[in-house]
């Protein structure tokens, strides 16, 4: 078994709809250790969901996996049959949507589906699987489990929806945590509730977290690395640290010149980022955030850049770091 | 001292919800609410969803006919339920032989107002409609006004105010569903434009946009505002946003303001209790000071607004509440210059 938990490599995934080919994932390679937490960065659209859909085998119809190899706990995802699948997820990776006002099914009741995981994947009794139930609730935070077994998703408010998500999430003790931005739907009171409780529950599971979201701020209070993606692809990736202070990528550098900040006593104008983010049904031939970017250069519009290492970990895709080496190398 | 735009006073906006006579429950939605706004700053409006900040807004250009309350805009009062005390500058109800002076029932006809106060909504995708042009959706307040004498006239102003969204003036005959949605947005924005307003209620406009684009429109709300001498009142969730675009902010929570200051002091300063609970549960996209941020956890859910807690409606999720909380309503207090709040601990 390899030192990761999860390890894609290369990957690319394409949807084929009647419009074309839509390039949802070009090259993208992510690791996570055990009880790690990863985040990834970007829009919508940028390839973020897809990545972690893929990865439980949840490509929709018209997607396709057109290579790279996906590794998680041992497994082969690329060569699993469906029926195989099955058994790993929800027991030893699982996922929490975004919304859990959909995500809940709203004619079952709350046990109903916390119960219908355990019934699936352990060989418990009855009763064992209910004391299980309520434990779950316990843990996650909920008061009188057993009157909230009873209800139904839309007696409880968003905060406690996610909760039970998460509470059925962690029903079989998984080893990876698949978060889809799982505050984006909550207020900042109840999200602060939410964060706190993964970042405890991780601590005391001992799981690993891949933590999908647009929020730099949700990041960079709880990952260990970073993703930054954009447009099928991970620009830049490193430690929270090297993300926030030491910026590679000029897409990276400007998603952190975007954001207003709290602590900013003047009055400061914003920098954003010029444009809208590209068409993936054409993607550019080279660099995806060339067109927006203010660094651009021609090689940037004619060849996607190669990967420049600056630490153990940390790496981006821009021509900027290279620039040094080819302005040498006319030199010569 | 800058000439006061508009004034709030008292404004109550209950809505019916079920059972009858005697026994009708209302959702109280906005309760007591009383504000002022300068010529030409921005208040920003924060609070969690279902707090009544949207409500706030629409009743202040009575889009939604106010329970109770006052609104005067430009010293004319728009309306006035007749039952609500007048207040001084101080936020004071003003007595006269020991009774409150109320105003006089009064509601004006809107429409030569709405030229003048206009709003921006929160989901781009649900307020245009699908089946005008984007030269029509702007030109139709236009029209309605009849702000132009000629279609000549007509199509150079819906050109200009393209341009001054940053649109194309081709963009004119196209369709919504042929924009992004922070394009979208920006045809709003030109639309609430179209008729020259002073004042511009902008709710939610940036919470359905991409971050990198949240940027972009706020600083075009940034530019408009010093090139026509706009008044805002921007509504958000988004603390770190408003705090960005405004000169003040009122903090609400469950249909009651509980705070009102200008945006540093009460980012830095805040003194009501979820005020400071709301700043410390922002995510901080910096590192190093979020690990070293203690963050205030609420406990709980918001309570219904159908029936909200007696005395102070926050008391449930309050870490220093006390039994004061629970019998009495706090009074809305200047506790420092300009600074508002409404809580027990600080009388």
């Amino acid at each position: 078994m390899s030192e990761y938990l999860v390890n894609i490599e290369h990957e690319r995934l394409s949807f084929f709809t009647p419009a074309g080919e839509v390039k949802a994932l070009n090259d993208v390679s992510i690791r996570i250790r055990e009880g790690e937490v990863l985040g990834i960065v970007g829009e919508s659209g940028s390839g973020k969901s897809v990545t972690a859909y893929s990865l439980m085998g949840l490509t929709a119809y018209p997607g396709k996996l057109l290579g790279g190899t996906l590794d998680f706990n041992g497994h082969r995802i690329n060569d699993m049959t469906e029926k195989q699948m099955q058994k790993i997820r929800g027991n030893e990776v699982s996922i929490i949507f975004q919304d859990p006002m959909t995500s809940l099914n709203p004619v079952f009741t709350i046990g109903n589906q916390i119960r219908e995981v355990l019934k699936l994947h352990t060989d418990k009794s009855k009763s064992e699987i209910q004391d299980r139930a309520r434990e779950l609730l316990q843990l996650v935070g909920i008061n009188e489990p057993d009157r909230r077994l009873k209800q139904y998703p839309h007696e409880l408010s968003g905060g406690m929806r996610q909760r039970v998500m998460i509470a059925i999430a962690l029903a079989c003790e998984p080893k990876l945590l698949i978060a889809d931005e799982p505050t984006t739907a909550l207020d900042v009171t109840i999200q602060a509730q939410i964060l706190e409780l993964m970042m405890e529950l991780k601590d005391k599971l001992g799981m690993a977290i891949m933590m999908i979201t647009h929020d730099l701020g949700v990041v960079a209070s709880m990952c260990d690395h970073i993703a930054v993606m954009y447009a099928g692809n991970i620009v830049e990736y490193g430690e929270t640290d090297d993300i926030f202070y030491n910026p590679k990528h000029e897409y990276t550098k400007g998603l952190l010149r975007s954001i207003p900040r709290m602590d900013s006593k003047e009055h400061e104008r914003l920098v954003p980022i010029e444009g809208t983010p590209v068409d993936l049904l054409n993607p550019p031939k080279g660099c995806p955030f060339a067109s927006r970017c203010d660094q651009c250069m021609r090689i940037c519009l004619r060849e996607k850049a190669p990967v420049t290492h600056f630490g153990e970990t940390h790496y981006s895709t821009c021509w900027m770091n290279q620039k040094a080496e080819l302005e040498g190398g006319k030199r010569q | 001292m800058s000439e006061q735009l508009l004034k709030v006073e008292h404004l109550y906006q209950y809505f019916p919800a079920g059972g009858r006579g005697k026994n009708r429950k209302y959702v109280q939605a906005v309760d007591d609410v009383s504000l002022t706004i300068q010529k030409g700053e921005t208040l920003g409006l924060v609070g969690e969803s279902g707090c009544g900040k949207t409500t706030t807004g629409r009743s202040i250009l009575r889009l939604y006919e106010p329970t109770k309350g006052r609104i005067t805009y430009k010293n004319e009062v728009l309306f006035d339920s007749g039952n609500v005390p007048m207040m001084d500058e101080s936020g004071q109800d003003i007595l006269e032989g020991g009774k409150p002076k109320l105003g006089k029932k009064t509601a004006v006809n809107m429409k030569p107002y709405r030229r003048e106060m206009q709003i921006v909504f929160q989901d781009p995708y649900a307020s245009l409609d699908p089946r005008m042009t984007v030269g029509d959706i702007v030109g139709e307040a236009l029209d309605i006004h009849h702000l132009t004498s000629s279609k000549k006239e007509r199509y150079d102003k819906i050109q200009r105010l393209l341009e001054c969204v940053g649109l194309n003036s081709e963009h004119a005959n196209r369709y919504p569903h042929e924009f992004s949605g922070g394009q979208r947005q920006r045809v709003g924005i030109a639309r609430a434009l179209a008729v020259d307003p002073k004042f511009i209620v902008c709710d939610e406009p940036i919470s359905a946009l991409d971050v990198s684009i949240q940027a972009q429109v706020v600083n075009m709300f940034e530019d408009l505002q010093a090139q026509m001498g706009l008044t805002y009142l921007f509504i958000a969730h988004d603390l770190s946003v408003v705090k960005h675009i405004s000169n003040r902010i009122g903090v609400m929570y469950l249909g009651k303001l509980v705070e009102l200051a200008d945006s540093y002091e009460l980012i830095f300063h805040g003194v009501h209790p979820y005020t400071q609970s709301l700043v410390s549960a922002i995510p901080i996209a910096d590192p190093k000071v979020a690990r070293a941020n203690k963050r205030i956890v609420l406990q709980g859910d918001v309570p219904s607004p159908l029936n909200p807690p007696s005395g102070c409606r926050f008391r449930t999720r309050c870490p220093y509440a006390t039994a004061r909380c629970a019998e009495e309503v706090p009074k809305w207090k200047e506790v420092s210059k300009g600074h508002f709040a409404a809580c027990h601990k600080y009388d």
